[in-house]
């Protein structure tokens, strides 16, 4: 079996994000002057093989150690079983 | 004293970084791959700047997952010198032996140019050559260097004298508190965006960086001659 993660990276609230800001301001001066807030984020998406590991400690542990910084960002994934191709 | 320079793939500094070691300094200097497992023969790691790995992911986080890293870990357990210039700045922070991180310059663009720094703390194993609140020139070459820590963190820097060095003229990169360079709380580990090895002869604009490798050379003298 084999999974298919999608993991949505955001910087942190409290983190000024200067492409954001810059998106906002492109935004509003294009005629979207409703628009009140851009945040830039990475996704990326993973396939992964089934171990005896659980699947979700899986992708915490490879988020903490290459995929995310904890000090400036946040993460969340999803995972979807997918047949072995 | 022996200095090691480490290698990653996509480095692009080290050779700047040795010739002043070698050339300007006359000390013994190595360059170290990042594959290998022991720094035990150095008195110093220098960690150069550059684009390990193309800066994927983030500037810094897969050169955090090679083998040399536990080596550079061990090293700054036992209280070594180790400095991390630029993309060696990140690394730092990425490996976690320096606090914060390193965000998108402010104007989102690449910035490669003379600055001007004020020495905030002239009573380091790095800056003990420079006067206190010397004025020094010396370049930076960053698309990332826009520093940034919680307010916990921050108040600790300031209190345990953590920030080294900080822009004066202008704040390149936004980075907080105009910080351009930071110790661990020990002092024995110093990250920095600007490049010293860059400024180092008049020929290059500016000699004000070479003070930074004579204060390592010279604090270490002085500690082994104490020990001796």
């Amino acid at each position: 079996m084999m999974y298919k993660v999608k993991v949505f990276v955001t910087l942190k609230e409290s983190v000024i994000d200067p492409q954001g800001s810059a998106a906002t301001k492109a935004l509003q001066k294009h005629d979207f002057s409703e628009v009140q807030e851009v945040r830039v984020g990475k996704y990326m998406e993973l396939k992964i093989k089934n171990t005896d590991q659980s699947i979700e400690e899986t992708v915490h542990n490879m988020c903490k150690s290459l995929l995310v910084n904890k000090e400036v960002e946040d993460y969340r994934f999803e995972i979807e079983e997918v047949g072995a191709q | 004293m022996k200095f090691a320079v480490v290698v990653f793939p996509g480095t692009s500094c080290e050779v700047d970084t040795y010739d002043v070691i070698k050339h300007k300094l006359n000390e013994d200097v190595e360059y170290v791959s990042h594959v290998s497992d022991s720094l035990d023969q150095y008195d110093a790691i220098l960690i150069p700047g550059g684009a390990s790995y193309g800066d994927a992911v983030r500037p810094g986080a897969i050169a955090n997952m090679q083998p040399i890293l536990k080596s550079i870990k061990k090293a700054a357990e036992k209280g070594k010198l180790i400095l991390g210039i630029g993309n060696g700045f990140q690394i730092l922070l990425e490996a976690g032996l320096l606090p914060g991180a390193m965000l998108k310059n402010e104007n989102l663009k690449f910035i490669c140019k003379q600055v001007q720094l004020k020495v905030e703390n002239n009573n380091t194993a790095y800056t003990s050559a420079y006067e206190k609140a010397e004025q020094i020139t010396i370049p930076i070459a960053h698309g990332k260097g826009n520093y940034f820590c919680d307010e916990a963190t921050l108040a600790e820097l300031k209190s345990n004298n953590q920030i080294i060095f900080t822009y004066t003229s202008e704040n390149p990169n936004g980075s907080i508190e105009n910080i351009a360079g930071i110790t661990n709380k020990q002092g024995n580990i110093l990250g920095l965006m600007p490049h010293p090895e860059r400024a180092v002869d008049t020929l290059f604009g500016s000699e004000d960086g070479l003070k930074i490798f004579q204060s390592i050379v010279r604090n270490w003298r002085e500690s082994h001659a104490t020990n001796a």
